[in-house]
């Protein structure tokens, strides 16, 4: 039983070796572009990290178009054209996605604004005691 | 800081992920709106040896839904798309994204074939050009080729009702 899981897993890990064997070269630049592009079934997993059946085409097809020739650049805009700038992680800055990059940073300003306030208020109260209070207390604590 | 400012800035908040978390995230605008539908030149699944090009439907308004045999929500919104190919509006094509023949004849039989043609897809790299990746997917092509509508996921009598049908009529007046 334990022989026949162990080639079962073999026989699933053989064909990635054997293609990273093909051509290493071209395998990092495939893997290293699929990184960078979101699978859109799972949603929260890069192109790379995904086992969807749709993920193993993208992938496949990132091989296919570099091995022809094509550019990085050419496959993101490939894919950029059928499932939209969403499958970007890293997506550019347009004015639909203006909030996207600006809204931490106005966040972050808005929370410093509110700290900063809020720290010069409380250095108020703690003015000056009168001369009267101030002799009470001396007394006090005598 | 006053506490209607905290009860304020509260409030903001859960309007903002009230709203964001009620949307759907598998609703991804697509970039194919307005473009022309992707070429295709398919078998047809019923006759394997005819083919049926995305040229042949130029000159009419038309529905492609995107369907598999392996796909549970197509069963869901079978009906729905058997009604509105039944309504002999517009041309209903089916196109059986990544499945097996036998699976799909036999899913159609069982469910029935409201398609007027079924285009087999079995490698789904025509799916990668319509951006497929949640099936079913339902587009509204025009007269002119272009793709005017998306659905990701399975069609509802409700979203029939309010956003395809009217669309579809609309697209036919406009010749």
């Amino acid at each position: 039983m334990r022989a026949r899981r162990l080639l079962l897993v073999l026989a699933c890990l053989a064909p990635l070796a054997l293609r990273a064997a093909e051509d290493p070269a071209l395998e990092k630049r495939v893997s290293s572009l699929a990184h960078e592009l979101r699978c859109l079934v799972c949603q929260n997993q890069s192109l790379a990290e995904s086992n969807a059946s749709l993920a193993v085409d993208l992938r496949n097809q990132i091989r296919e178009q570099l091995k022809d020739g094509k550019s990085e650049q050419d496959v993101i805009d490939f894919m950029v054209a059928r499932y939209g700038d969403f499958v970007l992680y890293r997506p550019p800055l347009k004015l639909t996605t203006l909030a996207l990059w600006t809204g931490p940073f106005l966040l972050l300003a808005l929370g410093v604004f509110v700290l900063v306030r809020r720290i010069a208020r409380r250095r108020v109260p703690e003015a000056a005691l009168s001369d009267a209070e101030r002799a009470r207390a001396a007394q006090l604590l005598e | 800081m006053s506490k209607a400012w905290v009860v304020a800035g509260f409030i903001a908040l859960v309007v903002l992920l009230g709203v964001g978390l009620g949307l759907d995230p598998r609703e991804v605008p697509s970039p194919l709106i307005g473009k022309p539908a992707p070429a295709f030149d398919l078998p047809l699944l019923h006759a394997p040896d005819k083919t049926l090009e995305r040229k042949q439907m130029l000159g009419k308004v038309w529905v492609l839904n995107v369907w598999a045999s392996w796909c549970p929500p197509c069963l869901e919104e079978h009906p729905v798309v058997t009604a509105l190919a039944k309504s002999g509006l517009v041309p209903v094509v089916g196109l059986n994204y990544k499945d097996a023949r036998d699976d799909a004849l036999a899913w159609l039989r069982r469910n029935g074939d409201p398609f007027e043609f079924s285009v087999f897809d079995a490698t789904g790299r025509i799916g990668i050009d319509y951006g497929v990746y949640g099936v079913p997917e339902t587009y509204v092509i025009d007269r002119r080729g272009v793709i005017r509508y998306k659905r990701i996921g399975p069609l509802t009598p409700a979203i029939t009702r309010d956003r395809v049908q009217p669309l579809l009529k609309e697209l036919i007046r406009e010749s």
